[in-house]
């Protein structure tokens, strides 16, 4: 019973990569890759590792997905529809034979090296081999290092993901701003902004520099 | 199952997704190739650790999962910017860093 699961998820995973790779609408790819990642879960099911399947499904195809598709969305709204194809001609002739060659690579390391646990259905294992418990109590005292070296990491990565995707220019149009609340009308619209923090343009209560309309700003491109 | 099958999966799934990384052009979809290889190689770590009886190539494979989750994060940044800059979204096209 177990080798038909097996056959059905490992049928899915291939299915799914093979359409990342080959549909072109960039939003069929992403939902090719969440039937990958939900097959690859079943997998880890069957390999007894029932914390990190849980977590591909939540964190995987919930959480990151829906960043890909919010992203794909995006886009593809803009003002490039075309979004660009495969390569073609002789580099794509060179790249399928080095996935080729890679491949048989691959297979000769992991199968043709004569390891005899590797025909076995594995060792025996405690019966909380892969319980959240286990893996908890690991990444809490083996691995307290790496876990929080990995929590920085995270970190570190929103923050430099708000800084590359922020608006440049850094000025807000007064006639388009939009009024969200009271306080809106009351104070000034760069009170707080990035604009203001860096001083690209005059600060609350400065005077214009010299050369400008106390209404004009330089639309400046760049922020900091 | 015996683990080689997991083991000829999980390089089936990497040579896909290098395949992919070759032949694509655009960058979101190069993202999520990467993403293929990277859980080709998470689920080699699983069948290890199974094949030991050893919960420690778990611990690997979520350490791993974090390091993507970052990846995404910053590879979707440097895009959505593109697109604001109104760079065109073609890795050929792309030649320089420069903001």
């Amino acid at each position: 019973m177990s080798g038909l699961f097996f056959f059905v998820a490992a049928l899915g995973a291939i299915a799914g990569a093979i359409g990342v790779v080959t549909l072109r609408n960039s939003f069929y790819a992403v939902l090719a890759l969440v039937g990958h990642l939900l097959s690859l879960a079943a997998l880890f099911l069957l390999l007894r590792a029932q914390f990190v399947a849980a977590a591909q499904v939540i964190v995987y195809a919930g959480a990151v997905m829906v960043l890909y598709v919010f992203v794909v969305s995006y886009v593809s709204e803009g003002p490039f529809q075309s979004t660009p194809g495969a390569v073609t001609g002789g580099a794509r002739v060179l790249a399928y034979l080095f996935a080729a060659c890679l491949a048989a690579e691959l297979m000769v390391a992991m199968l043709g090296n004569g390891l005899e646990a590797i025909n076995s259905k594995g060792a025996q294992y405690d019966p909380g081999f892969g319980n959240p418990a286990e893996i908890g109590k690991l990444l809490l005292t083996k691995f307290l290092f790496p876990f929080e070296v990995a929590s920085f990491l995270l970190l570190i990565a929103a923050v430099g993901a708000v800084v590359l995707a922020r608006r440049r220019g850094g000025g807000i149009d007064p006639t388009d701003r939009p009024v969200l609340s009271v306080m809106d009308m009351v104070r000034d619209e760069r009170l707080g902004s990035m604009a203001e923090s860096v001083h690209a343009q005059p600060a609350v209560g400065a005077t214009a520099p010299a050369g400008l309309e106390s209404g004009e700003r330089p639309n400046e491109e760049g922020g900091w | 199952m015996n683990i080689g099958w997991y083991l000829a999966v999980s390089a089936l799934i990497f040579t896909i997704g290098a395949a992919g990384v070759m032949t694509r052009r655009n960058p979101l979809v190069v993202l999520l190739c990467l993403e293929l290889m990277l859980n080709a190689a998470n689920l080699a770590l699983i069948a290890f650790s199974r094949m030991w009886g050893n919960s420690d190539g778990q611990i690997f494979a979520i350490i791993v999962m974090v390091v993507a989750a970052c990846e995404v994060t910053v590879g979707l940044g440097v895009i959505v910017a593109m697109a604001r800059r109104s760079v065109p979204i073609d890795v050929d096209e792309l030649r320089e860093l420069q903001g």
